[in-house]
């Protein structure tokens, strides 16, 4: 019986956070949790009458089981004031990045910061930028501390000198915003005034069509001349570059319809097309907006400055202090803890150095380095705290001199959109049918109406709809990969992914996951030792023991009170004593015996005297790998560029089919240069990478995919950024954008069709107003549903 | 039937003025977070709940 309900009690999830609980005794008021700080969350909001919060949503909090960070660098003066948007004597504003919020009761509890602390005056939240912007009077409570209770409630604020946020903060100053406004309301006026000549009017109204003539094109000036503006400026660019862009076509068009117009109201002639020149300016406005689309909380333009730590510990004859990561000197003594990245080239002076270089240089094991060693900046220490003396600085480093290479700048990438494409033709025979037209009435012996027929062709082709067609259904697939968590930089990125042929992948962090260990147990363990080593592994939050318990189960049956002498050396080991019995958990060096070679990390058992055997836990390849490459295996060319060794070449050479290049121990700039002989042999190349050892390469890549698993962690470079969860969906993805770049095509052969229709009647000369009042918004509108739909139907096709 | 010019006149000037409170809300960033509003309306005013919790 018991062990039935033990069986239901491990399918519980911890109150909090809803993860599932691996671990018993954290229980409070008839709740459980999966560890203690999500337990002290609770009972921090319990304490204070908080616990409505748990009450708008089930499970609100995120699990918390990352090391505080240490936030001591916030009492420095000039680091806080590169941080605060306001302060004077009494209060302090201040807007901070927390990637944990999620839900509605995230707004609630930031909001409510007063009831836990007096001194916080105010806070607002904003969910999309994943902002929170506290007041508070940094007399009473100084900004460390505000830090450390949002520390303690489980929303750590991120904090970067140079990030996303506080460009954020800029208010919506956006001139493209304005200009639709301006557009829409002369659209909207313009339309009215125009209806009378529309609807017909009488003999005694006539009186009024020059005044309502005069007032529509006085709507049409600021149109002309403020929102139509970029067109016009974008179009002579381009021709001064002798190139065609859809923009001279469209420039073309307006400055025809409001010459037409001028021309035909003042010498009164006709009513003229101001509200067609409105309409038309109003919707490639919008389609423009649609396309500049952004996220607000992910940087696809981070550098290293973002990657290192704000500032870091140095120690002086006066006592440690922090100090901000561009004022370090040369021949400064810093302090790296546990988990903290190494922020400089330094040497190491005092303690046991594991550097983890997985995301600088995509080796998997960490590197342990002896006293006098020159540790390269970019690594991040696992174990005890170390010395170390900076011998470059920041800005010189190994790493930081990697990113400012040459040939990791930006490259000038020659991708052509289809648009692009299509406007070099279009616009030389639209000036082909234009003419043709005016030239066959000037024969015909009808001069005037060869100026009608000829600015009618100008009027009526004007490539609206094509101008939308790719917006809009880019944004819509833009939208669609967002909810399937992956992040694409702009529209042009999908074009350019529907035009790959060849990917290649990292294999650190990118086809292997870190989060997804397989960890293997060489030896015997008999019950009575698993339990002992169950009992004692709860007791430490490191990764690997916790994977541990995960792998010996459903052993129980000990409570931790007969755990004594219990003793962790971070990044080591532990010690304990079990029933009288001395258990001792950690790495080779930790258990005085020779390491072995091995591919992860390599966890030793000694219980008593005897040394029982040991866990090896290695990252295990991302969930669908095999699949993935299945699928893509047809249309593409597969590639991998490791920067770590081949020990793993033989299940790579399984998964990857035969004419795979496997290439390994590749630096940062040989990745480059493999991707660029790709492109030399005329591929387009596709890059799929995570860290900062693959930065070049998605830079030269024609598409760079960032792999992560938090995508509020840091990135490289990139035009798109994949979340880990989404790893298998990849496939999907490429297919989809196929499909959307045919969507754009088929749009295109409707606006043609609209076009052809209208071109029928302007050649003729006997297009009206109100023909074109109408033709234009209905194409229009034609377009934006048929390429939503479309692009939709075509995502649930795929599943996505 | 002069009138009309006054009528037109007033009803662009009216339509300036909510093109103008447009611009200022813009401009004042009345624009830059229009989810959270939304959830925020939807909390309960908890004075009363404390007393019983859950």
């Amino acid at each position: 019986m018991s062990d039935i309900k033990q069986d239901v009690q491990l399918e519980e999830k911890c109150f909090h956070c809803g993860d599932k609980i691996e671990e018993r005794g954290y229980h409070l008021d008839n709740h459980d949790f999966c560890c203690l700080g999500c337990q002290t969350v609770y009972q921090v909001l319990h304490e204070s009458g908080m616990q409505q919060y748990y009450r708008y949503n089930q499970h609100p909090g995120k699990s918390n089981r990352t090391e505080k960070e240490d936030f001591s660098y916030l009492d420095e003066p000039q680091i806080a004031d590169k941080l605060i948007d306001f302060k004077d004597d009494k209060i302090t504003i201040i807007t901070f990045y927390i990637p944990a919020i999620h839900c509605s009761s995230c707004i609630w509890l930031l909001e409510n910061l007063y009831r836990l602390t007096p001194h916080v005056l105010q806070s607002r939240v904003d969910f999309m930028k994943k902002q929170a912007s506290i007041t508070f009077s940094h007399g009473q409570l100084p900004l460390k501390e505000l830090v450390y209770l949002l520390s303690n409630i489980g929303y750590d604020p991120k904090i970067t000198l140079q990030d996303v946020v506080k460009e954020g903060n800029k208010r919506n100053l956006n001139p493209l915003v304005a200009k639709i406004a301006v557009a829409g309301f002369c659209f909207g006026n313009s339309m009215l005034f125009s209806f009378p000549d529309y609807f017909g009017m009488g003999a005694f109204e006539k009186e009024y069509a020059s005044f309502f003539g005069y007032v529509n094109l006085m709507f049409g000036l600021p149109v002309l001349l403020y929102c139509a503006s970029d067109y016009f400026k974008s179009a002579i660019f381009s021709l001064k570059q002798k190139r065609l862009n859809l923009d001279v076509p469209l420039a073309l068009g307006i400055l025809v319809l409001f010459m037409r117009s001028a021309f035909e109201v003042i010498t009164q002639t006709g009513a003229g097309f101001t509200d067609t020149l409105c309409s038309l300016v109003f919707f490639i406005l919008i389609g423009k907006w649609v396309q500049q689309r952004t996220y607000y909380h992910i940087s696809f333009e981070r550098d290293y400055r973002s990657y290192f730590p704000v500032a870091v510990t140095v120690l002086t004859e006066s006592g440690d202090k922090p100090v901000q990561l561009a004022d370090v000197r040369i021949g400064d003594r810093i302090l790296v803890r546990n988990n903290e990245i190494i922020p400089a080239d330094a040497m190491l002076l005092k303690g046991e150095a594991a550097i983890d270089f997985s995301f600088v240089t995509g080796e998997s094991s960490p590197i342990h380095k002896i006293l006098g060693e020159i540790i390269y900046a970019g690594g991040r220490q696992i174990g005890e705290a170390i010395e170390l003396e900076v011998v470059k600085p920041v800005s010189q480093s190994y790493l930081t001199r990697l990113w400012n290479n040459e040939n990791y700048k930006d490259y000038d990438r020659h991708f052509q959109t289809f648009v692009n494409f299509i406007s070099k033709y279009f616009t030389v025979v639209l000036l082909a049918i234009a003419f043709f037209a005016a030239a066959s009435w000037v024969i015909d012996g009808n001069a005037n109406k060869a100026w009608g027929a000829f600015t009618a062709v100008l009027i009526i082709a004007c490539p609206c709809a094509l101008a939308l067609s790719s917006p809009f259904t880019l944004s819509a697939a833009l939208s669609i990969f967002d909810r399937n968590k992956f992040y694409v930089k702009n529209t042009a990125a999908i074009e350019q992914m529907a035009s790959i042929d060849t990917l290649v992948f990292d294999k650190t962090g990118t086809i292997s996951s870190p989060k997804a260990a397989s960890i293997y147990f060489e030896g015997r363990l008999s019950a009575t030792e698993k339990n002992m080593l169950s009992a004692v592994c709860r007791n430490s939050n490191h990764p690997l023991s916790r994977e541990i318990v995960k792998w010996l189960g459903s052993a129980h049956g000990l409570s931790n009170s007969q755990v004594s002498d219990f003793k962790e050396f971070p990044g080591r080991g532990m010690l304990a004593n079990v029933g009288g019995q001395q258990v001792q958990i950690g790495s080779a060096t930790f258990m005085g015996i020779g390491n072995i070679k091995s591919d992860g990390s390599v966890v030793f058992i000694r219980i008593g005297e005897d040394l029982k055997g040991y866990f090896t836990v290695e990252q295990s390849w991302r969930e669908g790998l095999s699949t993935l490459v299945e699928d893509l295996r047809e249309d593409y060319g597969l590639h991998l560029i490791s920067g770590d060794n081949d020990r793993r070449l033989d299940a790579l050479k399984l998964i990857f089919p035969s004419d795979a290049t496997l290439l390994f121990n590749r630096s940062p700039m040989e990745k480059l240069d493999a991707i660029q002989q790709f492109q030399g042999a005329g591929k387009h190349v596709c890059m799929v990478g995570d860290g900062l050892n693959d930065a070049g390469a998605l830079r030269k890549a024609d598409l760079g995919i960032a792999v992560s698993d938090d995508i509020n962690n840091f990135s490289p470079g990139c035009d798109a950024i994949l979340d880990g969860d989404s790893f298998a969906k990849l496939p999907r993805f490429f297919a989809f954008s196929k499909d959307a770049v045919k969507v754009i095509h088929m749009s295109f052969g409707i606006s043609l069709l609209y076009n052809i229709i209208g071109l029928s009647f302007a050649v003729q000369g006997t297009m009206s107003p109100l023909f074109a009042a109408i033709l234009m918004p209905i194409s229009t509108v034609t377009i934006i549903s048929f390429t939503s739909l479309m692009t939709r139907c075509y995502a649930k096709r795929h599943k996505l | 039937m002069e009138i009309m010019y006054i009528l037109i006149g007033c009803s662009v000037f009216l339509a300036l003025v909510f093109l103008c409170a447009f611009f200022w809300a813009n401009e004042t960033g009345q624009h830059n977070d229009t989810y959270t509003p939304s959830v925020r309306i939807l909390f309960d005013d908890d004075r009363a709940d404390e007393a019983n919790p859950e």
